[in-house]
Parts: C-alpha cells; structure tokens; sequence
C-alpha cells in the first residue's frame, strides 16, 4: 500500500495578493558598470519611498517581457532605489536597456537580508564574486555611514578580468579613505593589469581580522562561496558567523510558489541570506 | 652572509619551524636578489636552476600565446615562493615572471639545494613536505579558474 503525502498549501491572504501586485516605477538614471552591467536607479511613480535592508531584493517588471528578481545595491535609506543587473536572459537584457524615463514595475522588498545588527562591535568580512558585490554594496554603504559601530571591515572581492570589476570607482574611493581594507583579484589578466591575478580565496590568508569576532558576509557564484565558506571555517570564523546569499530562480517572492525552494528553505521567504551553518549540510547536496 | 641568508630564510612563511640546522643548509645554497619594477626574472622554456623565496613585492607569472600576447595566470607577493619547477627534471621554466614592483627575494641555487636533498633525504623530504601543500593550492586555483564561475551564462 502507498502512502500519498499531500501537500497542503497555505492559503493566500489578502496580504500577500497586494505583494504580488507590481507598483509603477521610473528610471531616474543609468549607469553602465561594465561590459554587459548596468546600474538603474528608479523611483516609485507614487513618490512613496521604499525602505529596505541591505541584502534584499525586489521584484521588477518590464512590461510586456516579464519579471525578474534583482538585489538592491545602494544606500539602505529609503532615498534611492538601485538596481545592479546582468544581462543574462530576456527580462534583464530588457532591464539593461531601459533609459531615464521608462517605467517599469517593481514588487518588493523581500526576503531576509544581510545580518547587519549582529555586526556590529564586530570585525566585518565581507568576500564578493564577480556580481555578488551589487547586494554587498549595501552593506558597504551602511558600514560606511555607521563606521564606529563595527571593527575592523575587509572587502575582498575577485573578477573575472579586470574590466569586469564592478564600482571601480568606488572601490578607488574606498581604498583610499582607509575607513575599510580593500583587496582585489582577478582570475586572469593581460600585463596591463598592476594587480592581483588568483582566486579570492587566496586574499582571505593575508586579511586581517580576530576570527572569535568576526562576522563574514559571502555572495558569488555558489561553488565560490563554497571554497570561501570552507576557507573561513579553517581560519577559525563560526560557521554561525558566515553568511551566504544564495541564488535560486525566485518566482512568487513570497513563499508560495517553491520555485526557489532549497532544502527546507524558501529562499525568497527564509533567505536570500542565510547562515553557513544552515547551508553546509544542503550545500553538499549535488541535487538542490 | 650566509648567516644573514639564514635569519630572512627562518622569517619566511616557507621555512617556518624549520630547524636553525636544516636553514643553514639550505642558506649555503641561497643569495639576496633584488628586480625592479617592469624587470623579468625568468623566462619559459629557460634552465630552472632557481627557486625564489619573495620577501617583498609582486612577481607576475605568464604565459604568451600568439594574436593575445601576454596573460597572467597568477601573482605571487612577499611570504610565497615560485619556481618549484627547480624539483622535477628536465628543470625549465613553464612560464614568465615578471617583477610588478621593486621586488627582494632570496634566490636558492637549485643545482646546490638539488644535491643537498639527494645527499640527505630528510631535507629533501621537508622541502618536498613544504612544496606539496603549494602545488595542491596552485591545481586548486587553476581548476577554479578554469571552471571560470564569473562568465555569463544564460
């Protein structure tokens, strides 16, 4: 005899049928970041600003092609909505080839984000790849604004190349201002490129940081984040103390669809970032 | 000099915990060096007679190929070594190095450390002990770098 599990699905309240509901944003401006990314800056067509913690994201649309779920890369203050994207399929090819003035729709913000509070009086360790700087960013700015409540701050980011580097400004900026330690690598380069060429977990050896009180921040591709996990663990950081962003295709946003599903998670609902402590056990799991 | 060739050797990340004993033998084969920005220090296919130990600054290593010119593939900086191709005959360089910035090391004449290492196999062993870990590190980042996680995929 087979036994038949069903699922019950909770039911969809009124609530949640407002979130699924695209409010009507315009493009305040574009940025061109690198080879194929770009930065959007938009604003509610309401004038209502929308708060939101670093490591969220939203939900835009682009009428007519379809949605996509982007992190928020800018200042955690409500003033300026912005949006990092790749160009990778259809709906974020359109979003890279929306100008000032288009509309667009945006559902959002969700998910949990980066553990910011737990940060601070802690040493910050925040490790990038390649796009995984844009929901990083956030933090940056949010750190850089609350710089004495947290220790010493380390940015160690890895590209592709070196024209792939995201916010080189910025980055510049950072670096010179010395309120964070900065270190960059990138996987290969032409000997034009003055820096570092390797992975970045090779930058975690020569950082600086009390491993007992160090809080790691972790977003890239996810076999990056893996190695990097791993090598944090080995330089003595918690594995309750490094955090992950993960990346799943997220469809609903709001935890009823289970496109996003990952183990027990939603990680639309229960992440984007979660802890390493939870993950390591899914992470070995070839099949999530 | 040897002696001074001794102390930066038992500071180095690479000897670290070494005996003063084991130090003095592999100092005997070493000497200071120095390259300036820009400068090339070996070149592929030339004879691997050296292994460098960088106490300071940058080396990048490359690999020409033809229409892309020059690519680095990895940097190396002040606590690290390259050249172990110094172990493994017919000893020649499968790449370039070349300086980023002023650059001190300490040169070990690999001739000299080659012999030393036949004739007692407990130093061989050590340095054989202390190279692995860098070779597995290096295939480790080689095959990350292959997988090349940053590229687009749609």
């Amino acid at each position: 005899m087979s036994i038949i599990a069903i699922h019950k699905c909770s039911p969809i309240d009124t609530l949640d049928m407002q979130q699924m509901v695209p409010k009507l944003a315009r493009v305040k401006s574009y940025f061109s970041d690198a080879p194929d990314v770009s930065t959007l800056e938009v604003e509610m067509a309401d004038g209502v600003p929308v708060n939101y913690a670093p490591g969220q994201f939203n939900m835009l649309t682009v009428f007519g092609v379809g949605e996509a779920a982007i992190s928020i890369s800018g200042a955690p203050n409500g003033a300026r909505l912005i949006h990092t994207i790749r160009d990778v399929g259809a709906v974020s090819h359109a979003l890279t080839r929306l100008k000032p003035g288009d509309l667009l729709g945006l559902r959002g913000p969700f998910g949990i984000g980066w553990p910011i509070r737990a940060a601070h009086s802690k040493d910050v360790l925040i490790v990038a790849g390649g796009l995984g700087l844009a929901p990083l960013r956030s933090v940056l700015y949010h750190v850089l604004s609350h710089r004495v409540k947290f220790g010493v701050v380390t940015l160690l980011y890895g590209a592709r190349q070196p024209e792939d580097i995201l916010y080189q400004s910025e980055i510049a900026y950072w670096r010179e201002s010395c309120e964070i330690n900065v270190a960059l690598t990138v996987d290969h380069a032409d000997v034009k490129w003055p820096g570092r060429v390797g992975v970045v977990t090779q930058l975690i050896d020569q950082a600086k940081f009390d491993p007992q009180n160090t809080l790691a921040m972790v977003c890239g591709p996810e076999v990056m984040m893996r190695f990097v996990a791993a090598a944090l663990v080995e330089r003595e950081i918690d594995a309750e103390n490094i955090f992950l962003s993960m990346e799943r295709n997220m469809k609903c946003a709001i935890g009823h669809c289970g496109h996003c599903q990952f183990g027990p998670n939603f990680l639309c609902r229960d992440g984007p970032v979660l802890s390493y402590e939870k993950l390591r056990p899914l992470l070995k799991v070839k099949e999530l | 000099m040897a002696a001074e060739q001794a102390s930066m050797l038992s500071q180095h990340a690479f000897f670290k915990g070494l005996a003063p004993e084991v130090i003095d033998l592999v100092a005997s084969c070493a000497q200071e060096i120095e390259f300036s920005a820009g400068q090339y220090i070996c070149h592929e296919a030339d004879q691997a007679d050296q292994f460098y130990v960088l106490l300071q600054g940058h080396v990048a290593l490359q690999i020409s190929s033809p229409g892309r010119g020059a690519r680095t593939f990895l940097t190396v900086g002040a606590g690290e070594v390259f050249g172990v191709n110094w172990l493994v005959a017919p000893y020649r360089w499968t790449y370039d190095a070349k300086a980023l910035d002023d650059t001190k090391a300490v040169v070990l004449n690999a001739v000299c450390l080659r012999h030393k290492c036949e004739a007692d196999h407990d130093l061989g062993f050590e340095l054989m002990k202390r190279v692995m870990p860098i070779l597995i590190e290096r295939l480790h980042i080689c095959r990350i770098q292959l997988l090349d996680l940053y590229l687009k995929q749609n």
